[in-house]
């Protein structure tokens, strides 16, 4: 036995005899801590989650960052529609309701004393870890992009402290006339299947009105994308010739860049020059995760797809884009859903209880084509013999069909899009 | 070894205390998505309406006719359909129960 075992040991005997002698005291969370490593969609969703339905767990946030800028709606800003102050949240609501709130970087985990040790020095212990990390961008996967490159050709791709997202709005507002526009897009998985092309859209709204002859260059790792039907039907209704998409199979790839010459240069040798350049590159779980052995050679963490908890740590549940749990997309609604299961089976499991019977985790993404322009893709997924599987015969995309019969559809979904971010927001921070 | 004993310690505070945790209740787990669009506890969010307080009857017959693709519906045809009549009814349960 550790000295770390037996002083917890001694602590927890203590809150036992106090326990039975004041049943008041149950409020005074004694029934085992809850670490959440995270404050986006998975880890904020959880934290607030265990805090309503658990009154008996503590429950304690790690996010370095003191507000959180999502990314979903982060698209809308180059469109003009919104602002860094719309999209940018506050773990006030959350300390409130009683989550210790942690602004520290978790830099490792000893899954074996159930510790985690953060940057300033704190160490945390916990019963339960939900570790919901987000990605991490694989600089020099394209040769040429590393941070510095960064801050000429922006990701915008990771919300931190909004300078990315920033950057590149100024940029776009900033193009010549007439200037390109280039995108470089990964191959799946990646965070937001379908982001790459809501933000190719806004960046077509707002250049139609700003900038009319300029052009958008998107060269993509892939052969096809989510929404493809929905969302090139909209750039040809709403954006006439300005949108070129390069898929794979037409030497899209891109694999190396030159910022100061400003060049994308593709798979096949072929040199792009573009006056702004977002590249965004392939990705892997956040480091915590990796560093932690929580991963597999993909870079992702195999989980349990009835508990989310990792294959290689049981008492460490990962949620969020840096679980590998295909079909679920690496979406934020994915990470919201997902973390109240893994919740509940966290938390069944410490207080010695079967974990939720029969999960379904849900999904549903907006997409922002144009102005009162939205589709959508819904998805229902449950566990499956070895990992996770739609269900049948449910979900999918919006209709196609010519605007003038779908334009009321359209805006409903804008509409609904945005009651969405306001929802999803509340259940993560109020 | 340090885990199964630190679990021990932890199940005999519960014991102690006679486990007071009420956990979720299956209806309550599915319903948790609703709140990504409805709102809080299904009160309504924007265009978006609310379900909070929704009849059982009301509830059921709505699902089944935007399951049936029978009702307008931009989400909700797609979405019905991904459940069972099982889960349908517990959800109903879970609305209806709210105010």
């Amino acid at each position: 036995m550790t000295h770390l075992t037996r002083r917890r040991f001694g602590a927890l005997a203590g809150a036992s005899a106090l326990a039975l002698s004041s049943p008041a005291l149950l409020r005074a969370q004694t029934a085992g801590r809850l670490v959440v490593i995270g404050g986006g969609f998975g880890g904020a969703s959880a934290a607030r989650f265990a805090r309503i339905h658990y009154p008996d767990v503590s429950v304690t946030l790690v996010e370095p960052w003191d507000r959180f800028i999502t990314c979903p709606y982060g698209n809308l800003i180059l469109g003009g529609m919104k602002t860094l102050a719309d999209i940018t949240h506050s773990y006030d609501g959350l300390r409130a309701r009683g989550v210790e709130v942690i602004h520290d970087r978790a830099t490792a985990i000893d899954p074996e004393s159930h510790r985690v040790r953060l940057e300033g020095g704190t160490e945390l212990d916990y019963d339960k870890l939900i570790l919901s990390p987000g990605i991490a961008l694989r600089w020099g996967a394209i040769e040429g992009y590393d941070e510095a490159a960064a801050g000429i050709f922006p990701h915008a791709w990771m919300g931190g402290d909004g300078s990315q997202i920033t950057l590149l709005r100024q940029q776009i507002e900033a193009l010549p006339e007439g200037g390109v526009v280039g995108l470089a897009i990964p191959a799946n998985p990646f965070r937001c299947p379908p982001g790459p092309y809501e933000r190719i859209s806004m960046i077509a709204h707002y250049l139609k009105q700003a900038n009319p002859t300029a052009k958008i260059l998107a060269f993509d790792a892939k052969e096809g994308f989510s929404k493809q039907g929905l969302f090139q039907d909209a750039w040809a209704e709403l954006y006439g010739d300005m949108i070129e998409w390069v898929p794979s199979n037409q030497d899209g790839r891109i694999v190396r860049v030159d910022p100061a010459n400003r060049l994308f240069v593709s798979e096949f040798g072929t040199e792009h020059r573009v006056d702004v350049g977002n590249v965004i590159p392939p990705q892997y779980a956040a480091a915590i995760a990796r560093d932690s052995g929580l991963a597999d050679e993909s870079g992702w963490v195999p989980v349990d797809p009835r508990s989310f908890a990792a294959r290689m740590a049981p008492d460490i549940h990962v949620i969020g884009d840096a679980s590998l749990a295909s079909p679920l997309p690496k979406s934020g609604f994915m990470a919201n859903s997902t973390a109240k299961i893994a919740v509940a089976a966290a938390l069944a499991e410490l207080t010695g209880s079967a974990p939720p019977a029969d999960p379904v985790y849900f999904n549903t993404c907006y997409s922002h084509a144009g102005e009162d322009y939205a589709f959508s893709v819904v998805g229902i997924f449950r566990p499956a013999e070895d990992g996770f599987a739609e269900t049948p015969d449910s979900g999918g995309t919006s209709p196609r069909g010519p605007l003038a019969e779908m334009a009321e559809t359209r805006a409903l979904e804008a509409e609904y899009a945005d009651a969405w971010y306001a929802s999803i927001t509340q259940d993560m921070f109020s | 070894m340090n885990a199964r004993f630190h679990r021990a310690a932890m199940t005999a505070v519960l014991l102690a205390a006679g486990a007071a945790q009420a956990e979720p209740s299956s209806g309550l787990l599915l319903a948790q998505p609703c709140a990504g669009c409805h709102g809080q506890d299904g009160a309504g969010q924007g265009a978006t309406p609310a379900i909070a307080g929704l009849d059982r009857e009301a509830f059921l017959e709505a699902w089944a006719a935007f399951r049936a693709d029978a009702r307008p519906a931009t989400v909700m045809n797609r979405i019905t359909k991904g459940y069972t009549e099982e889960e349908a009814a517990l959800l109903a349960d879970h609305f209806a129960s709210l105010q």
